[in-house]
């Protein structure tokens, strides 16, 4: 397939994972901020994840305090911000639109309605959606465009790009959300020690583990297991191993002449992470952990990038 | 306007012609409330589907629906026949000229079109003098205008060879009416249009280089800000081709390939759906970024095919158009079936006097306008636009054509509350190859306007499904 159709698709599936990331990220922090709290938590905790998701520094510039209410119409609205939830829909839709004709129609009109939907909901005349219900919304709409892709997609190259663009969008939101959340966890500590339960309950939601968590450990929650679910867990749908695993298969089913170290560095990746246990994660401690990480999955996707999307000018 | 307008639908007042018997029947039936909810529907579908234009000069990132009528254009089969006739025909002299111009230049030499008309045309593509095209085809892929008289004659009002546009509106009018209303296509036998892109497919499969087994076919676009994306793509996904744009591409050794994850892929034909001036930037505008470099070299050396081939612009200006029916008659010798619309040329004397003495009376074009802009409809326009448009004509009369405002076919349309007859016209999409093809039906377009003869989408004009009745 052309490198520019393989580009856009991997992109738009990339934008379609990365607003339903923030959506969750808002709902968790959204349903907090309505019990009962000190208010000093939920603005703590929304700092750090802006601060992970390199959002803080365009938030400041329009606000002066970080401001629950407007933290999430900032993410979730803002029609300039090229982060918001808004704008990854409209560059989903943009990518899909550029290689309409390699989509299936019902994927490509998914990726139409959903934006059409969202220019009347974030329309400049009217009042804002309610958050809650926008970003359940949002959730929605992922869910249908990741199960028409599954359901209509020939398993081609396309297929396998689009895949290749959720996983590790997902990986690096999944790692970004840990960063945010972790940065005290160090080698030797106290495995059973309570933390605060308002943040790790936020910090579980936001990965829909929160329930599964209760199945797998039965217990109550500690940092280590968190760690562990959402980092080493093959079973969970959005832990690093767990994408790190999707990114490498579908890497091997594209493979073209030039992508042999990139797919032995997927490869070693996802083996690091396979044979890994919780002890070897802290020795150096999470948050070292998880910038090497993001570091790996950035040469990884700059890899792919030169391979197969936007390969270097020939002739 | 002199003579009343002939109309599609209906012979007289109160009386249906036979072609319409039936459809006008089921139309009386249908409660007002069905057809404006059915229309609705429709918005709604191709809104959603995203068969819209880009309109040049708005926002960017605009896009607008074509408005779609839901009242066919019928046409019946003898009709139909007499048209594919003179269509496939006049598409054959064109090509035939294209090729002379490009090769020995008979028609030249034999007084029937003054040189300088042709060889100073800004259209004229000495790049291609001498060059040999798979089985000497240009116009692979001919839009060809047509509109019914006052008299119920066809004529032809323009040809469009270089990159037409429109299919795709007419395969989608006909998916959109099946889905509206399928008891309409079980009670009539209306031709169907749907294997146009196999046809298309097959078309420019036909004309690949010499030696190409298995041709790979691409289809190139400006890009998704082009008005006409959505039929690029369309099109594209319907012959299961590339959509390409110039960055895909590539030459090197003469040959094209196309940059792919799994690298370089050779082509071998280009539909393209960009203008000969964009193509290659070595030769012809070297700011375009949308074209090949080094595209026409490889052309030249006949080792890719492109669809429409270069320098096709020669034989669709409006100062070569009066021509036609005489180049039908030097390289076919026959008489044209389809007549073209009386037209003046205002570069001779006699046309120019006539012409500026009637102009409230007639339609006046610029030669290389295309799009419905820079015309004058005398009878539409007021004095003061006249008396400009007569300045500009005087200053230079051989950009101007002129013809007699046509009374263009009727046919009942929705407008505001309920059925009135617009002007219509109607665009056959003619394909070269190894035969000539045609797949009956093709694009009418409908003046929504009241009154007015300006079709283009571009000036507020919409679309119909256009049936060819094998039967009623």
């Amino acid at each position: 397939m052309l490198s520019r159709t393989a580009d856009h698709m991997y992109w738009m599936s990339r934008y379609i994972e990365r607003a339903e990331s923030l959506a969750r990220l808002v709902d968790a922090h959204y349903r907090m901020s309505l019990l009962p709290h000190d208010g000093e938590t939920l603005a703590l905790s929304l700092g750090a994840t802006m601060r992970a998701l390199h959002m803080e520094e365009p938030y400041r510039e329009r606000y002066d305090s970080i401001e629950p209410r407007a933290v999430f119409e900032f993410v979730s609205l803002d029609r300039e911000f090229s982060g918001s939830i808004f704008s990854c829909l409209r560059a989903a839709r943009e990518n899909a639109r550029a290689v309409r004709g390699s989509l299936t129609s019902e994927l490509w009109e998914t990726l139409n309605s959903t934006w059409l939907e969202v220019r009347t909901l974030v329309s400049r005349n009217s009042p804002h959606p309610d958050i809650g219900q926008f970003v359940e919304w949002v959730k929605e709409r992922s869910h249908l465009t990741r199960g028409v892709t599954i359901g209509t997609m020939l398993r081609d190259e396309a297929f396998h790009f689009t895949r290749i663009g959720t996983f590790l969008e997902r990986a690096d939101s999944t790692a970004r959300i840990l960063t945010a959340h972790q940065t005290d966890l160090k080698p030797g500590a106290d495995a059973g020690s309570v933390p605060d339960p308002f943040e790790w309950s936020v910090l579980l939601r936001a990965l829909s583990a929160f329930e599964v968590y209760r199945r797998v450990y039965r217990d109550v929650i500690t940092p280590v297991r968190v760690a562990q679910l959402l980092i080493l867990r093959d079973d969970m749908p959005r832990s690093l191993l767990r994408c790190c695993k999707e990114v490498y298969s579908n890497l091997k089913s594209v493979r073209n002449e030039h992508s042999a170290e990139t797919e032995r560095r997927a490869g070693e990746i996802h083996a690091t992470l396979h044979f890994t246990r919780m002890e070897d994660v802290l020795v150096h401690g999470l948050p070292e952990f998880l910038e090497q990480f993001l570091a790996r999955l950035r040469d990884l996707g700059d890899r792919i990038a030169s391979d197969f999307l936007v390969p270097p000018a020939e002739a | 306007m002199a003579n009343k307008p002939y109309s599609e639908m209906h012979l007289s007042e109160g009386s249906t012609r036979q072609h319409y018997l039936s459809y006008d029947h089921w139309l009386k039936e249908q409660p007002a409330e069905r057809l404006s909810q059915k229309r609705a529907e429709a918005d709604a579908l191709f809104h959603r589907v995203g068969i819209t234009f880009a309109v040049y000069g708005q926002e960017e990132g605009a896009e607008r629906l074509i408005p779609f009528d839901i009242v066919p254009r019928v046409i019946p089969l003898e009709e139909w026949i007499r048209l594919e006739g003179g269509l496939k025909q006049r598409v054959r002299a064109l090509n035939a000229f294209i090729h002379d111009i490009y090769h020995d230049q008979q028609i030249l030499k034999a007084g029937v079109i003054p040189p300088e008309q042709v060889l100073c045309n800004s259209q004229y593509r000495p790049e291609m003098q001498g060059v040999d095209v798979p089985g000497g085809i240009y116009a692979h892929i001919a839009g060809i205008d047509i509109v019914r008289d006052d008299a119920g004659e066809f004529r032809v009002l323009e040809d469009n060879l270089r990159v037409p546009s429109g299919v795709s509106y007419m395969l989608e009018n006909r998916k959109m009416m099946m889905r509206l209303f399928p008891e309409l296509f079980s009670a009539h036998r209306v031709a169907p249009v749907d294997h146009y892109p196999d046809v298309l497919l097959d078309n420019l499969r036909s004309v690949a280089p010499t030696g190409v087994a298995d041709p790979t076919v691409v289809l190139m676009t400006a890009g998704a800000h082009n008005s006409a994306y959505f039929e690029h793509a369309f099109l594209a996904q319907q012959m299961g081709i590339e959509l390409v744009e110039g960055q895909d591409l590539f030459v090197r050794d003469e040959a094209v390939f196309m940059r792919t994850t799994q690298g370089p892929q050779r082509v071998d034909v280009i539909y393209r759906r960009i203008d000969d001036d964009f193509l290659d930037p070595l030769v012809f505008r070297p700011d375009s970024m949308l074209g090949v470099p080094g595209l026409l070299t490889a052309y030249r050396a006949g080792r890719i095919t492109i669809a429409n081939a270069i320098g096709t612009g020669v034989a669709d200006d409006k100062s070569i158009y009066p021509y036609v029916p005489e180049m039908i008659r030097f390289y076919l010798g026959q008489s044209p079936i389809i007549g073209n619309v009386h037209t003046w040329m205002l570069r001779k004397k006699e046309d120019l006097d006539y012409v500026l003495a009637h102009l409230p009376e007639l339609v006046v074009k610029e030669v290389h306008g295309a799009g419905g802009y820079g015309m004058l409809i005398g009878p539409a326009a007021t004095k003061d636009e006249i008396e400009a448009f007569r300045r500009q004509i005087i200053a230079t009369p051989e950009r101007y054509i002129a013809q007699p405002t046509l009374a263009l076919s009727t046919c009942p349309t929705f407008a505001g509350v309920g059925l009135a007859p617009r002007h219509i016209d109607l665009r056959p999409f003619v394909l070269s190859g190894r035969d000539v093809t045609i797949v009956p039906g093709g694009l009418t377009r409908v003046a929504l306007r009241e009154g007015s003869l300006v079709v283009n989408s571009s000036q507020g004009g919409g679309t119909k499904d256009t049936w060819v009745l094998e039967a009623f």
